[in-house]
Formats: structure tokens, C-alpha cells, sequence
């Protein structure tokens, strides 16, 4: 406290009083409005590349990261019991390109596209998340490889479409370049083929991914482990 | 000896200040969101904390020292410090030169406490090259916030116009590009319009290529790109501290 403050014992009560009274109405005023989540219409159409790099002030790698955890609190929470199951796709994937033109070299856009947006019930979506993954993946294949592997698994296990599915591992044979691209990723067409389940080559693609070192960060660690024990959950019940 | 007396009381004004906390709640905050943030990210967790903290630290690093440098002048001029100072035998330059030289070490200083936490999800020699650029970028702040708290009279329009020149550079290039997209029409307003930003353009400071978060999350530039940017802060520095020289010369004691 200085020395031209008055001591807190001088406030009159009454102001004490209306102080806390304030924060009461506040606190419960703000308590009784929840936080809404966002809903599927609700997901604007994404600005074009050249106003986010206007917006971003420099700094395109920040906010394509902060756009994508932006366009994932769309239609995943609130009254809807199947994820994604009410998004505009078109939209979705315009905003997934606009993100990848801002941070090219990110991966997390073809991520979400292959391991979260494509696992929706309906096969149209799915089929329009699977087409961007590998629309994109030729921009950068040595880097953009591993959604490209996991949308030619949806294709074979999902949507039971084999053609798709070893189109897909076909490019991936054909276009990655980089001695850090694993063998078995090369030869995916192989195992695609063979008459194997969704669990074991989920667990084979999983597996060689963190005996290759191509997963690194925690988090994407721990979702996909995540992912693989549902897998494992709904097989069993099977 | 003078401008190093005049150094030393800028600093020591910062410290009285409290700037030391405001810095260390701001690195706090940073921290705190890049990790609330990451804990949402369902992949690239890191680079995710790593870009949001860096970018988060960087505006708040250059909003504080606009802040400080605006309002340690302001405060000097209205207690009629600066007209005794101004009374004194000593040069103009060394006076002007004097006091930017203590914020600018300010500026410094912050940059190095501000690299810190970044040493969590970068190399040390990418943290040291970004801390360099944030240096840099500050002392060019400092002598943009000391040139327009000395020659605007009021404190308001000081920041104002130091974050509208700042927010420029850092947008120039990005509507440059946007002016010469290959989907802008090709009428005489348009030309028109792009040739003033170009010319809007070589009166700012290139601030988009410096102190760049890609450089912590996918590694440093070439040395040339890397040098050839922060030549470029030094020069801009340079010429506002000359201007402020100039302006400073000019005012009635």
C-alpha cells in the first residue's frame, strides 16, 4: 500500500456490501449462460488463403494450428450423439485447404482428415474426407504419406471399396521418394490385399508407424492408442 | 559517459516500473494457454505450444516495450524533466541517443528472458537465432515508440501510430501479394492501388521475416536469408533513430 492510499478499513461497509453484491450477480449471471457449443450449420465458409496470411501478421504457422482447433469444436459436442455426423464436408475441406495454404508443411489438417473426419458413419463423408487426403498428399508425398496410408485402410475396411483402397496405397508406392518412408508403407498394396481384419492392420499400420519413429509428439501418441483400443472394443463385441 | 548515465536510468526506470512482473505474468499467461491448447490438439501437440507461446511472447514483448518507452517519455515531459534535461550542457544527439540506448537494452534484455520457455520445444542454437531476431525487433520498436512519444503530443496517438507501423510491416508483404494476385483485375485503380502499397512498402520495415516461428518448428533459414532480415531491422532502426535525432533537434527547450 502508498502512502497517498487510505487503509482498507476506511471503505464505508456499504461499499463492501454493493462490491460483493456485484460479484455475486456476476458470478451467477454467468454461470446460469453456459458456454454453447458450436454447431455443424454453424461452420462458416472458410476465408481464402490470402486473408489468413493477412490475418496471421506474419505468424501463418500459429494460426493455422489455432484454426484447427477452431474448426474441431464444430458439431462434436453438445446435443449430438454421432461426432461430425451433421457437417457441411464441402466445407469442412474448403476450410482444411485454406489451413494447409497457411502452414503447408503441417501435417495436422490431413491427421484430422484421415484419422478423425473420415471415420464418420456416413460413406459420402467419409469418401469426401478420403479424396482430399489424397488429393493433397501429391503437394508433398514424402511428407504427407502416412493419412494417405491410414485412408486406403477406411477404404478397404469402411467402405469396402478395394479399388479405392489400392489406388491409394499405389500412389504411395509410386510418388514417396524419401529413404525415411518405410518399406512396409511402400508395400502397403501388398497388405491391402491380403485378407486380413480392420484390428490387425490397424495394430501392423500403428506398430510400424512407432517403430519407424514417424509418430513423435505425445498427444498424437496417445489418440491414436486411443483410437486402436476402440477398435478393439468393437471388434470384440462383434 | 553520458549517454551511458542516460542508459542506466532508462533501465533503472523499467525496473521501478514493475515491467519485470508484467514481463513475467505475460510469460506465465503465454505458458499456460500453449499448454491449455495442447492438451485440444489431437496431433502436433508441440509444435502447437511451441508456435502459440513464441507468438504470443513476441506481441507481447514489443507491446511492452512500446508501452514503456511511450509512457517513461510522457511522464518525463509532463513532470518537466525534459526541459531541465534539455538545459543541460549536453548534445542533443547524446541526450536522444542516451535514452534509446537504455531502452533498447531494455528490449534486449526481455528478448533473452522471453527465449527462455521456447527452450522447452526447440534447439538451443534455433531459440538463440530467434532471441537474436526478437532483440533486434525490439530495439526497433524502442526507436519507433521514442520517436512518436517525442514528437506526438499525446501518449494515445504515440501507441497508436507505433502499432500502425509496426502492424504494417508485418502485413506489407501479405497485401502485396494480395494486390498482385493473379485474380486482381488489371484496371488503372488497381494498378494505382497496388503501386501506392508498393511504394507503402519500401517505407516499412520487413518485420514478417524476422523473428519467424517456422524457424522453431521446422528448423532455421540459410544464413544469407537469415542475416539478410535482420540487416534489414538494424537499417530501419538505424533511420528512426536519426529521424528522432533530427526531431529531437528542432524542439523548443
Amino acid at each position: 500500500m502508498s502512502s497517498d492510499e487510505r487503509p482498507l478499513a476506511d471503505v464505508p461497509p456499504s461499499m463492501w456490501f454493493a462490491l460483493a453484491i456485484g460479484l455475486a450477480v456476476q458470478m451467477a449471471w454467468r454461470g446460469a449462460s453456459p458456454p454453447v457449443a458450436p454447431e455443424a450449420q454453424d461452420l462458416p465458409s472458410p476465408p481464402n488463403v490470402s486473408s489468413l496470411k493477412l490475418a496471421a501478421l506474419g505468424e501463418p504457422e500459429a494460426l493455422a494450428r489455432l484454426n484447427m482447433l477452431y474448426l474441431q469444436a464444430y458439431d462434436y459436442s453438445g446435443t449430438n450423439s454421432i461426432p461430425y455426423a451433421r457437417l457441411d464436408y464441402a466445407r469442412l475441406v474448403a476450410w482444411l485447404d485454406a489451413i494447409l495454404g497457411l502452414d503447408p508443411r503441417s501435417e495436422y489438417p490431413l491427421f484430422a482428415a484421415a484419422r478423425v473426419y473420415a471415420e464418420n458413419p456416413d460413406p459420402a463423408r467419409t469418401r469426401v474426407a478420403l479424396e482430399f487426403v489424397y488429393r493433397q498428399f501429391f503437394a508433398d508425398p514424402d511428407r504427407r504419406w502416412s493419412s494417405l496410408a491410414h485412408a486406403a485402410l477406411i477404404a478397404k475396411h469402411r467402405l469396402k471399396d478395394l479399388v479405392l483402397a489400392r489406388r491409394y496405397a499405389a500412389a504411395i508406392d509410386r510418388y514417396t521418394r524419401s529413404p525415411d518412408v518405410p518399406l512396409w508403407a511402400r508395400q502397403m498394396e501388398v497388405f491391402i490385399l491380403e485378407d486380413m481384419n480392420e484390428l490387425e492392420a490397424a495394430r501392423i499400420l500403428l506398430g510400424g508407424m512407432l517403430a519407424s519413429g514417424t509418430i513423435k509428439d505425445p498427444a498424437e501418441a496417445q489418440f491414436l492408442a486411443r483410437r486402436l483400443k476402440e477398435l478393439e472394443e468393437r471388434s470384440g463385441r462383434r | 559517459m553520458s549517454t551511458a548515465i542516460l542508459a542506466r536510468l532508462a533501465l533503472l526506470e523499467a525496473r521501478r516500473s514493475g515491467l519485470v512482473w508484467v514481463a513475467a505474468a505475460a510469460m506465465l499467461i503465454a505458458i499456460a494457454l500453449g499448454a491449455f491448447l495442447a492438451q485440444v490438439a489431437i496431433t502436433e501437440s508441440r509444435l502447437l505450444q511451441a508456435a502459440v507461446v513464441a507468438s504470443l511472447l513476441r506481441l507481447s514483448a514489443v507491446f511492452l516495450i512500446a508501452s514503456q518507452v511511450i509512457a517513461s517519455v510522457r511522464r518525463e515531459i509532463d513532470d518537466r524533466r525534459l526541459e531541465l534535461a534539455l538545459a543541460l550542457p549536453l548534445p542533443r544527439s547524446t541526450q536522444y541517443l542516451g535514452r534509446l540506448a537504455g531502452f533498447a537494452l531494455c528490449g534486449i534484455v526481455l528478448a533473452g528472458f522471453f527465449a527462455l520457455p521456447l527452450l522447452a520445444w526447440a534447439s538451443p542454437a534455433t531459440v538463440a537465432a530467434w532471441a537474436l531476431s526478437l532483440a533486434l525487433e525490439l530495439v526497433l520498436v524502442s526507436a519507433a515508440a521514442l520517436f512518436f512519444a517525442m514528437s506526438l503530443a499525446s501518449p494515445v496517438s504515440a501507441l497508436f501510430a507505433c502499432a500502425g507501423l509496426y502492424l504494417l510491416g508485418r502485413a506489407m508483404t501479405a497485401m502485396q501479394a494480395i494486390a498482385g494476385g493473379p485474380l486482381a483485375d488489371g484496371s488503372l485503380v488497381h494498378r494505382l492501388a497496388r503501386q501506392a502499397i508498393d511504394a507503402l512498402a519500401l517505407l516499412l520495415p520487413a518485420l514478417d521475416r524476422v523473428t519467424r516461428t517456422e524457424w522453431l518448428l521446422y528448423g532455421m533459414p540459410d544464413l544469407r536469408t537469415y542475416t539478410s532480415a535482420l540487416g534489414a531491422l538494424c537499417i530501419y532502426a538505424a533511420l528512426l533513430a536519426v529521424a528522432g535525432v533530427f526531431d529531437f533537434q528542432r524542439r523548443a527547450s
